[in-house]
């Protein structure tokens, strides 16, 4: 062996290394690291991130009482930049990126050519061409063939931009207090940029907890200090880290949906009939015909008119309080009707939430007599209960403080 | 002005097959070129002062009788059959004359006996694959009556001859052709000529699996109901493009040179018509694509209209050639040693052996030319004496392999080949090299510039397993219709793929005009 191919070889081992770190630490591990009583940590999308930091329950009425802050920089996020960036996204995306304003974020989602849903997520118009989508899946493969015959630049920066989620009825006050003047102007879905350490922090009115909440993205060299600047503002205004058992819990009562979770993605989906299209998880409103041609149009225009869809996402009130977490739910007790992807008892509206998807007609010609089985495990038995359903509007719990501007402070 | 029912873009033979076909259903059908003459692939020119050649085909061996019955095509000659004559420079030649080698000198009787074994049996299986040709492939997921037949067609076809020539069938399909040769023949010149005609116009060598496709594809042809015949119109090969053209001027098409697409027009999944080059907009609710699936929906359909998935499988079509074009002027009619005289306006096939076709084979996977190239020759100012002065004579040859990706580029690698070709022409007609006026040798490169065919490949992409029938050129376009509502496809890139025989053009106009849907 010469010193060429030693050298090679360590290169090859060099390139290898990622696999000594199973799991990525975000930029803000060191703070969270340093809070965490429980060491509750989960793996998102190949991140270390907590189920909870200290007591879930706290941390749930931190969001809903005070002000709650959620490290969401393992988000996976593309950066698509360039002339041909509104056309390309418009032909990506079901909504009409036509109608998204500089400087505002829409909710969206993507399909593949045959409608089917390949994630969904936020997209954020940065400058009039430039944008960042963030979303639960990782893409770049497919993002990339989609630009053909686009000028548009993409690229992944998922790892150099870390996020803040800060959420809650005092969230708006925390940022006034750690000097975000003019923070109080934004309106839903509004982005701005804030002077920070020498830098830029772009704060949008967005979250994933129906409460009044903002988002805010930093490079990664200024997230620990953007953590110091809130937590010091916020010490007075309740601020509780959290993890996402508790964020979870908001989002079933704000009635969001997780890939993967409440549905699956088209490329995750390995049997042929779970993957979904839009109007069959609840997103038919994203979709939009008469702007340009987009991905999947043809098959979802095609489904609608044949009547050939197959499932329907519902939101589902339960009588008791136990969780009915991935229960099977029947029509009149004995036809099976589809299954719950997402349950809790919502402690702000004291009801037993889920949400469902049903297999049509079920939930859309049959709505009444719906039933769930609920295994409650006690004691290494389970308790098997048959709980009423009814279906009702999503979101569970609406909030008018989430969109009140200028936002209350408390 | 004129309004259309539809509009078809390129006058190669197969969109004045389908625009024929349309207007003799009772369209008003407009035909654009971009060329200054009707006949794609099949155009003339003059690559030398006084010499021409007819284009890139120099024989026809496919065209489909129906097709040339129903448009009206004023084509004669097809009672003649031309041999092909095996030459491997040892001077003895062998010559397979009739439809296919129905009758072969220069072999022993013992190998005409099992050369007669195979073409039975290879006909017979090719066969089975050729009642898929005059019909839409079956669309997956929306099987018509019509498919049912044709497969139960083909099914019984199998049964009738007995159980163990379905196994056969089912064994040889996708068998290499070179393993099927070494099963019959023992004459390495026959096994060569097999391997030749598998191969050309198609990134395989003898030994690749599947290869036996290839000549499967070749017996799937016939002339005058003789499977594997070939011959050259009266006229020559530079009369098919004039007889195509007459034949949809008679059915009250128009044709408009020098006329290039610079856009189709698409709307929310709806073609609606084309944009000139210079900008002008004609509108009609067909439009009939019969260039290359990559060149419409790559560059002529803007990518926005099409789905992700379905540009990714386009752009995977693939279709990069293998065959240079020779055409050679040369100052009296070449004298190749062998060559029995009443062969000489047949096919000549330069080959020795089924190894030296997989030996040819092996740099064009690395991206280099044959060192060994083997070929085909005609000389076809024999049958078309206005394509050269009179005593001189034109010789036109598809040398492979000639890959469309050579590493080296090929400004500096057509010299080379060039001078390689013209040695084995040497070799096997010696003295040629002093009798030629002038050689014009097209790489793929060339042939791609000349005849705006991408990568350079006469069958619009290549005609192996994987790009057939249900996925010629690709699943979702693969039935003439594609994704795009009003938009088909018409090209040699769709089914059942590349040679003249007119059917892909006439079967997309007979899917246009049936009016289905799926």
């Amino acid at each position: 062996m010469n010193a060429m191919t030693k050298s090679a070889a360590d290169l090859r081992r060099a390139a290898r290394d990622h696999i000594r770190v199973p799991r990525l630490e975000t930029p803000f591990h060191e703070r969270l690291m340093a809070i965490s009583e429980v060491n509750d940590w989960y793996n998102w999308a190949g991140y270390k991130a907590p189920h909870s930091l200290t007591d879930g329950e706290l941390e749930y009425f931190a969001i809903r009482s005070t002000a709650a802050l959620f490290d969401i920089s393992p988000m996976v996020k593309y950066r698509i930049a360039g002339p041909d960036a509104e056309r390309y996204l418009n032909r990506l995306t079901l909504r009409d990126v036509r109608k998204l304003g500089v400087n505002r974020v829409h909710y969206t989602a993507w399909c593949d050519d045959h409608g089917h849903v390949l994630d969904d997520g936020t997209l954020f118009r940065l400058g009039e061409q430039e944008f960042r989508v963030c979303c639960q899946e990782r893409h770049l493969p497919w993002l990339l063939d989609s630009a053909f015959g686009f000028t548009v630049d993409i690229r992944e920066e998922t790892e150099e931009i870390a996020g803040l989620a800060l959420q809650g009825p005092t969230s708006y006050a925390v940022l006034r207090d750690a000097g975000f003047a003019g923070v109080e102007r934004l309106k839903p879905f509004d982005i701005a940029t804030f002077p920070h350490e020498g830098g830029e922090v772009t704060i949008s009115r967005t979250g994933f907890t129906g409460d009044l909440g903002y988002e805010l993205f930093v490079p990664r060299a200024r997230a620990l200090s953007l953590w110091d600047r809130l937590w010091a503002a916020g010490e007075l205004h309740a601020i509780r880290a959290i993890g996402y058992g508790a964020l979870n819990q908001t989002r079933i009562e704000a009635g969001f949906i997780v890939a993967n979770a409440d549905f699956m993605t088209a490329e995750a989906a390995l049997r042929a009939d779970r993957v979904r299209m839009p109007d069959e998880i609840g997103l038919d409103w994203l979709v939009d015909p008469d702007k340009p041609n987009f991905n999947g149009r043809r098959a979802i225009l095609d489904a609608r008119r044949n009547q050939t869809l197959k499932h329907i996402l519902v939101g589902l009130e339960i009588e008791g309080n136990i969780s009915a977490e991935h229960a099977i739910v029947y029509h009149r007790q004995k036809h099976e009707a589809g299954l719950v992807t997402a349950a809790t008892w919502s402690p702000t509206a004291k009801r037993n939430i889920a949400i469902a998807s049903l297999e049509r007609p079920y939930g859309s010609k049959f709505t009444e007599d719906l039933w769930v089985e609920i295994y409650a495990m006690r004691e290494l038995k389970y308790q098997k209960m048959m709980k009423r359903a009814k279906i009702v509007p999503r979101p569970f719990v609406k909030l008018p403080r989430r969109t009140a501007t200028p936002p209350g402070l408390k | 002005m004129t309004s259309f029912d539809a509009i078809v873009i390129g006058a190669g033979h197969n969109g004045l097959a389908a625009a024929t076909r349309l207007a003799k259903g009772g369209r008003r059908v407009l035909v654009l070129e971009a060329a200054n003459e009707p006949g794609g692939a099949t155009r003339g020119r003059e690559f030398s002062p006084g010499f021409r050649s007819a284009g890139l085909a120099h024989l026809v061996n496919r065209l489909d009788a129906e097709v040339a019955k129903d448009i009206g095509l004023d084509l004669k000659g097809h009672e003649t059959l031309l041999p092909t004559t095996v030459l491997d420079g040892s001077g003895k030649a062998i010559t397979l004359n009739g439809a296919y080698g129905e009758s072969i000198d220069g072999v022993s009787a013992e190998e005409q006996a099992a050369f007669a074994a195979m073409r039975k049996k290879l006909i017979f299986q090719a066969g089975i694959l050729k009642r898929f040709l005059r019909r839409p492939p079956p669309q997956i997921g929306a099987v018509s009556l019509g498919d049912l037949s044709t497969l139960a067609g083909a099914g019984l076809s199998l049964i009738r001859k007995g159980r163990s020539e379905g196994r056969d069938f089912l064994r040889m399909l996708l068998m290499n052709v070179a393993d099927v040769t070494d099963e019959y023949l023992t004459d390495d010149r026959l096994k060569g000529l097999l391997a030749f005609d598998a191969t050309l116009g198609i990134h395989l060598g003898p030994r690749s699996p599947t290869s036996l496709l290839g000549l499967y594809y070749r017996l799937t042809g016939d002339v005058a109901g003789r499977t594997g015949g070939q011959f050259v119109p009266s006229g020559g090969m530079a009369s098919i493009a004039p007889a195509f053209r007459s034949a949809a001027e008679k059915a009250g098409v128009t044709i408009r040179c020098a006329t290039p697409v610079a856009r189709i027009l698409a709307d929310r999944g709806r073609a609606s018509g084309v944009v000139l080059g210079d900008g002008t907009e004609i509108t009609a609710p067909v439009v009939v694509s019969a260039v290359h699936p990559q060149t419409t929906f790559l560059r002529l359909v803007d990518p926005a209209e099409s789905g992700t998935g379905f540009v990714r499988s386009v752009k995977n079509v693939r279709s990069h050639g293998n065959v240079a074009k020779l055409d050679l002027a040369l100052d009296r009619i070449p004298d190749f040693t062998g060559l029995p005289a009443e062969a000489r306006n047949g096919r000549i096939v330069l080959v020795r052996s089924k190894e030296q076709v997989e030996t040819a084979f092996n740099p064009a996977k690395y991206g280099e030319f044959s060192t060994d190239p083997v070929m085909e020759i005609t000389l076809p100012s024999l049958s078309d004496p206005s394509l050269a002065p009179s005593g001189a004579c034109t010789l036109s040859a598809l040398v492979q392999y000639a890959p469309y990706r050579l590493k080296a580029g090929w400004e500096h690698g057509k010299p080379a080949f060039l001078k390689i070709v013209l040695e084995v022409l040497e070799r096997n007609a010696p003295g040629i090299g002093k009798s030629i006026l002038a050689a014009n040798l097209m790489t793929p490169v060339d042939i791609e510039a000349e005849y705006n065919l991408p990568g350079g490949h006469w069958h619009h992409g290549e005609l192996q397993a994987d790009q057939l029938l249900v996925n010629r050129p690709t699943g979702a376009a693969s039935g003439y219709k594609t994704p795009i509502e009003g938009l088909y496809l018409a090209s040699a890139g769709a089914h059942p793929g590349g040679g003249i025989s007119g059917l892909p053009g006439w079967n997309a106009a007979r899917h246009i005009l049936s009016g289905a849907t799926a």
